[in-house]
């Protein structure tokens, strides 16, 4: 039988080493995997390299594994946002590494990855400075920039409903990420806010066919990022 | 540098006046700052159907005071509303309506433009400035009408439309339309020509806060 269920967030992420490259979902707060990441915390790897889209806001989430110095590198295309704190600093002081995207390119790439796609021509960043050292060819009588797919060791992403099978349903603007990278992991471990018995979700409505899922974990009523910056509270919370 | 004293339009006026730009039936992409403004304007008798690359199809105004939905953001991660109609859809398909020539306009704030319609809006290129590109590049190689919308001179009084931009370049000659405080602008191929001023502001006033040599119609 198949069972992608796990009891909880720690178990989920379970043997995520030092040194692993990791697919964050979320576009700002919407579908970040806040719980996944605090687990990934409290189980403190190293030397890791995340591919997200931003680097988190306040000390939660995302900015709470970059400020327990975890990230050696992000991949990103926006890595501020109003209430980023935490990544601008250890940058600025060249303590990250940072690899810039344009957010259509980062998404193909993680697609391609998923896709068995090794490599791609695109017409953005053509003539910028994010095309330097990358092979360019013209076609259609434009120049297009090669760009290399993107796969990873683990994705951490978050969802709406899933089942046993690792059928997933997104919610909104949350979705983002989520669909490219579930296929684009070696493990993908699954938050969602609500397990259905299996066979109850509408096969025209999964989005994400459990074929692409490794682990799925039930976080109900998961926490809000903006709320906790809005609390300016920090993880590991302070007693 | 002449003293920067008119105001010109307000921001929801410009906002206004670059909907009111776009024909019926239009999808249209709408950026970050005073883009966002934009989805609160629909033209009456007309469908205009805006996309926020974040995945929806079919973005409305922002919500009432305490219906936010955390769930449901525009590409500025600020709140917003879906219309009936609406969809949404993940990444990858969301740049592909932009990159494969599906999104009619777009809307978008910049740093510089030049006169040639050159956009620099990612990165002012500085020591410990953090560049954040965005969806901006992918958006101006795959969306035939590039509209700008901006202040038309920055904080300390310096010309955003210049002659050639400072700042690290978002894409070459890709802007069609200059939305100012000041001024509607458009980019052709020999030039910038003015469309129309804003109340209180000459040509002069205009040409003197402009970096790059404009034309009358």
């Amino acid at each position: 039988m198949i069972n992608k269920i796990i009891s909880s967030v720690e178990a989920a992420i379970a043997g995520i080493p030092s040194g692993a490259t990791i697919l964050v979902s979320g576009f700002g707060e919407a579908g970040s995997p806040v719980e996944l990441l605090h687990a990934l915390v409290d189980l403190g790897p190293t030397d890791l390299t995340l591919i997200s889209n931003n680097t988190g806001s306040g000390q939660v989430g995302l900015a709470a594994l970059i400020a327990n110095h975890q990230v050696r590198k992000v991949i990103c295309s926006f890595p501020k946002t109003s209430n980023s704190v935490v990544f601008p600093e250890l940058y600025r002081s060249g303590k990250i590494e940072l690899e810039l995207v344009p957010q259509g390119t980062l998404a193909e790439r993680i697609r391609c990855g998923g896709a068995g796609i090794p490599a791609f021509y695109t017409p953005a960043s053509a003539g910028t400075p994010l095309e330097e050292g990358k092979e360019t060819r013209i076609l259609d009588g434009r120049t297009h920039v090669l760009e290399y797919a993107i796969r990873a060791d683990y994705a951490l992403v978050k969802c709406r409903k899933a089942d046993r099978y690792g059928n997933l349903v997104y919610n909104k603007t949350a979705r983002n990420f989520g669909p490219v990278m579930c296929t684009a992991a070696s493990t993908t471990i699954v938050q969602a806010s609500e397990i259905a018995e299996a066979g109850t979700l509408d096969p025209e409505s999964i989005v994400t066919p459990g074929i692409f899922v490794s682990r799925v974990v039930e976080v109900r009523n998961p926490l809000d990022e903006s709320i906790l910056v809005a609390e300016n509270k920090s993880y590991p919370w302070q007693k | 540098m002449a003293e920067v004293t008119i105001k010109g339009w307000d921001t929801a006026t410009m906002a206004a006046m670059a909907a009111s730009d776009i024909p019926d039936g239009s999808y249209v992409n709408l950026g970050i700052g005073i883009p966002e403004l934009v989805a609160s304007h629909v033209p009456e008798g007309r469908e205009l159907i805006y996309h926020t690359e974040n995945g929806l199809l079919g973005m409305g105004p922002s919500p009432a005071e305490g219906e936010e939905d955390h769930e449901l953001i525009n590409a500025g991660k600020k709140y917003v509303t879906a219309i009936p109609g609406a969809s949404y859809f993940h990444h990858a398909d969301s740049f592909a309506m932009i990159r494969g020539g599906h999104i009619d306009y777009c809307i978008l704030g910049a740093f510089q433009v030049s006169g040639n319609g050159d956009l620099a809006n990612w990165s002012t290129g500085e020591k410990g400035a953090i560049p954040a590109v965005g969806g901006a590049m992918d958006l101006v190689a795959g969306v035939k009408n590039v509209f700008v919308i901006m202040h038309h001179c920055t904080k300390t009084g310096e010309p955003k439309i210049v002659e050639n931009c400072t700042y690290p370049l978002t894409g070459k000659n890709v802007v069609k339309r200059i939305y100012t405080n000041y001024a509607i602008i458009d980019v052709e191929v020999n030039g910038l020509y003015v469309k129309e001023l804003a109340p209180g502001v000459t040509f002069e006033y205009l040409q003197e806060n402009t970096g790059a040599r404009l034309l009358r119609k």
